[in-house]
C-alpha cells in the first residue's frame, strides 16, 4: 500500500515541477493564474495523501489552509487586481523562453544533484521529491529575475512559496503547525499588500513595467 | 502573584499598534506612539532586571526564551525604538507642514511603527526557529509599508525592490529553517518541539552535519539578505534613502541587528553539529566583502542618507566579521559593536533627518554651514559622524580596535584590507560632513523645534562605553560571547 502512496506523492511532485516548467513558458497573465491555481491543488493533493499514508492529521489541517488560500484565495485576489488594472496583455520577457526553459532545465538537474545526498538521509515516504521541491523553488526564482512585469513577478513570488512548502511536507512532513499558521499570515498579508503596491505603481508610472523602477542605482 | 513582564514587552507595541490603527490620525496619536514605546523600554527593562536576578528563563510552554545574548538586544531594541519616537514627533510635524504625510499616512506610519518594534522583540524573544522566520517576514511586510510611506517614484521603487529582493532572500532561509527542521527531528523526534532552539542546543552535536551544512547556506543567505551583505546589499541604501528617516533609524539600528541575531543562533548550531570552521569562513568572507565593497560605494554618493546607508552595510561587514573569527574576544567586541553602531548610528539619522528638512534637500553638497543655522544639530551630526568613524574616546573605537587586532592575531591577511577600508570610509565620510557643519548657510528655520535630545543621549551611551563598560554589562556580553563562541 505504501509502495502506491510513494507513487501517488512522486505523480503529484511531478505535476509540480511541470506546472513550474508551463509557467516559465506563458506569456499571458491570465494563463500564469490558472497554473498556479493548478499547482496549489497538486499541492493539496500531495499533502493530503502524504496526511493520509502517514496518518498525519496536522497535514490535513495545513492541506486546508492550502487549499483555502492558494486555491481560492489568493487567485480570486489576483483576478481581482488584473480586471481593475486591465493588464491582460502578453507579457514580455528579457530572455527569450527556448533560452529560459534550457537554463531551467540545467537548474532541475542542480537541484536534484544538491538535494540527492540529503534526500537519501530522510526517513519520510515523500523523500525522493526534495529535489523536486527545490527544483520548483529554483524555477520560481528564474521566473522572478526574467519578467520585467509586476504582476509575473508577483506570481513567480508566490509560486516560490509553493514549492517550498511542498519541501516541508516532503522532507518533514509539514512544519509545526503554529510555524505554518504563521506563514500563511504573512503570505496573505503579503499578497494583499503587494496588491494595493500595484495600483500605487500604476498611478505613479502609468505602467507596471519594472523596468520603469531602474532608477535607483548604487 | 508575579506579573510577567514578557507579556507587556510583547503586548504593548502589539496593543499599540491596533488602537493606533483604529483611532486613525488625531494629534495625540503621536503620543499615544511615544507612550507606547515608552512602556515598551520600561518592561523590557523589567525583565532585564528579572533576567540578571534569576537568570536564563522560559515563558509560555517554552515556546520564549531569554538569555543573556537575546536579552541586552531587547533592551537596545526597545530603546532605539522609544528615542526614533520622540524624534519622529517634530520631524513628522514638519513633514506634514512640508505637504510630504497626510492624516491616513500617519496613521499607517504610527500604526507600522508599533507593528515594526512588535516583529523585532517576537523575532529576539522567540525559542522558535519557524516563528524567528515568521517575524523576519512580517518585519519585512511591516517595513515595505513604512519605506513607501511617501508614495513618491522613487519610494515605490525602493519599496519594491526592497519587497521582492528581501522576499526571495527570506524564502531561501525558510528553506534552510525546512532543513534545519528535518535534520532536529531525525534527532528529538516531532513531537519534542524539534524547531526550539534550546532543544536544538542541546543536541547540536548530534545534528546531521550534511543536512546543516546546506541548511546553514540557505539560512546564510536568506537573514544574510536582511543584514545587507554583499553582494545582496541592493535594498538596503534605496530603503534607507527614500523613506522617512524614523524608519532608516530604526532600519539601521534596529533591523540589521535582529538579522544578524538570527545568524548568531544559527551559527551556534551549525558550529558545533559540523565540528569545522564552515559557518564561520563563511561569515569572513561575506563579512569582509561587505567592509570593503561598501566603504567604496560610500565615497561616490552624493545623498547622505544613502552614504550612512552604505556605512551600516560596512560595519554590519565589520561585526560579521568579527563573529566569523570567534572566539570571545572577537565575539565580545562583535557585540559591543553591535551596540556602538545601533545607538551612533540612530543619532546620525536623527541629525541627518533634522538638517535635511532644514535644507529641504539630501543631497550633500546642498546643506551648508549647519553650525550657524541650528548648532545643536550640527554638533551632533559632526560628533555622530567622527563618532561612527572610529574616533576615540568613542565605543566604536573601543570595539573596532578590539576587532582588529583579534584579526591581526587570528585572520592576519584580513588587516590591511580592514584598515584599508576603514581609511576610505574615514577620509570619504568625513570630506563630506565637514562641509556641510562648517561654512555659510542658506537653510532656513523650521516651525518646530528639533529634537535633538535623542541625539546626544546616544551619543552619550556610545561615549560611555568607549570610556567604561558598566560591570553588569560587561558580565552580559561574556556570558553572551562565552556562549556564542561555545
Amino acid at each position: 500500500m505504501s509502495a502506491l502512496f510513494g507513487q501517488l506523492i512522486n505523480l503529484f511532485a511531478a505535476v509540480l515541477l511541470l506546472l513550474a516548467f508551463g509557467m516559465l513558458s506563458q506569456r499571458k497573465i491570465l494563463s500564469l493564474i490558472h497554473l498556479y491555481t493548478l499547482q496549489g491543488l497538486a499541492l493539496v493533493a500531495a499533502t493530503v495523501v502524504v496526511a493520509y499514508a502517514t496518518k498525519q492529521p496536522h497535514l490535513y489541517w495545513s492541506a486546508g489552509i492550502t487549499l483555502v488560500l492558494k486555491v481560492f484565495l489568493i487567485p480570486w485576489l489576483l483576478h481581482r487586481v488584473i480586471d481593475r488594472l486591465g493588464v491582460r496583455w502578453d507579457i514580455e520577457t528579457l530572455i527569450n523562453i527556448p533560452t529560459t526553459m534550457l537554463i531551467g532545465v540545467v537548474l532541475v538537474i542542480f537541484a536534484f544533484n544538491l538535494a540527492a545526498p540529503i534526500s537519501a538521509l530522510s526517513s519520510t515516504i515523500a523523500r525522493g521529491t526534495l529535489g523536486i521541491a527545490l527544483a520548483c523553488v529554483l524555477l520560481s526564482f528564474m521566473m522572478m529575475i526574467t519578467r520585467s512585469k509586476a504582476v509575473p513577478q508577483v506570481i513567480g513570488f508566490l509560486s516560490m512559496e509553493n514549492g517550498l512548502f511542498f519541501a516541508a511536507a516532503a522532507a518533514t512532513y509539514g512544519m509545526p503547525m503554529v510555524v505554518e499558521l504563521g506563514i500563511a499570515l504573512d503570505v496573505l498579508v503579503g499578497i494583499l499588500i503587494l496588491g494595493v503596491f500595484l495600483f500605487h505603481i500604476r498611478e505613479q508610472f502609468d505602467s507596471l513595467d519594472i523596468r520603469h523602477l531602474e532608477k535607483l542605482k548604487e | 502573584m508575579t506579573i510577567d513582564p514578557l507579556l507587556f514587552v510583547l503586548g504593548i507595541p502589539l496593543a499599540g499598534a491596533l488602537i493606533l490603527g483604529l483611532v486613525g490620525h488625531r494629534p495625540f496619536a503621536r503620543d499615544i506612539n511615544s507612550t507606547a514605546s515608552f512602556g515598551t523600554f520600561i518592561a523590557a527593562c523589567a525583565l532585564t532586571a528579572r533576567v540578571i536576578s534569576e537568570g536564563p528563563m522560559f515563558a509560555w510552554d517554552r515556546e520564549f526564551f531569554i538569555d543573556p545574548l537575546n536579552v541586552f538586544l531587547v533592551t537596545l531594541t526597545a530603546f532605539v525604538a522609544f528615542t526614533t519616537s520622540l524624534f519622529s514627533r517634530p520631524y513628522m510635524k514638519v513633514e506634514v507642514e512640508h505637504g510630504k504625510m497626510t492624516p491616513r499616512r500617519l496613521r499607517l506610519y504610527h500604526s507600522m511603527f508599533q507593528l515594526f518594534s512588535f516583529t523585532m522583540l517576537l523575532a529576539l524573544l522567540t525559542n522558535n526557529m519557524g516563528i524567528l522566520w515568521v517575524a523576519m517576514e512580517a518585519a519585512t511586510l511591516t517595513t515595505v509599508l513604512l519605506v513607501s510611506v511617501y508614495r513618491t517614484p522613487a519610494s515605490l521603487e525602493a519599496a519594491w525592490k526592497y519587497f521582492i529582493l528581501c522576499g526571495v532572500g527570506i524564502a531561501q532561509a525558510l528553506f534552510g529553517t525546512v532543513l534545519l527542521y528535518m535534520a532536529a527531528e531525525k534527532v528529538v523526534g516531532s513531537e519534542g518541539g524539534a524547531l526550539l532552539w534550546t532543544h536544538l542546543d542541546q543536541v547540536k552535536g548530534q545534528l546531521d552535519p550534511r543536512i546543516i551544512t546546506l541548511a546553514f547556506a540557505f539560512l546564510f543567505i536568506g537573514y544574510g539578505t536582511k543584514v545587507g551583505l554583499v553582494p545582496l546589499h541592493n535594498w538596503l541604501p534605496d530603503a534607507h534613502a527614500e523613506g522617512p528617516t524614523p524608519v532608516s533609524a530604526v532600519l539601521s539600528g534596529l533591523l540589521l541587528n535582529v538579522a544578524l541575531y538570527a545568524i548568531l543562533r544559527c551559527k551556534v548550531l551549525t558550529d558545533a553539529a559540523l565540528q569545522s570552521p564552515m559557518a564561520g569562513q563563511l561569515m569572513i568572507g561575506f563579512g569582509l566583502l561587505s567592509v570593503v565593497v561598501a566603504a567604496f560605494f560610500l565615497s561616490r554618493q552624493r545623498d547622505v542618507k544613502r552614504m550612512f546607508a552604505y556605512s551600516s552595510i560596512e560595519h554590519m561587514g565589520l561585526i560579521t566579521f568579527a563573529f566569523g573569527v570567534g572566539g570571545p574576544i572577537a565575539t565580545y567586541a562583535g557585540l559591543l559593536h553591535m551596540t556602538v553602531h545601533s545607538l551612533i548610528k540612530s543619532s546620525i539619522f536623527f541629525a541627518v533627518g533634522h538638517a535635511s528638512q532644514k535644507a529641504g534637500t539630501q543631497i550633500m553638497e546642498e546643506i551648508r554651514g549647519l553650525i550657524r543655522a541650528s548648532p545643536l544639530v550640527g554638533w551632533g551630526l559632526m560628533l555622530g559622524s567622527l563618532a561612527i568613524l572610529g574616533m576615540p574616546p568613542f565605543g566604536v573605537f573601543a570595539s573596532e580596535f578590539l576587532i582588529l587586532t583579534t584579526a591581526m592575531r587570528e585572520q592576519p591577511w584580513a588587516t590591511p584590507l580592514l584598515l584599508l577600508a576603514l581609511g576610505v570610509a574615514f577620509a570619504a565620510i568625513f570630506g563630506r560632513v565637514q562641509p556641510m557643519v562648517f561654512g555659510e548657510t542658506a537653510l532656513r528655520r523650521l516651525p518646530h523645534p528639533p529634537a535633538v535630545l535623542p541625539v546626544f543621549v546616544h551619543l552619550g551611551l556610545g561615549l560611555m562605553l568607549g570610556l567604561y563598560v558598566p560591570p553588569y554589562l560587561d558580565q552580559w556580553y561574556r556570558q553572551a560571547a562565552r556562549m556564542v563562541a561555545g
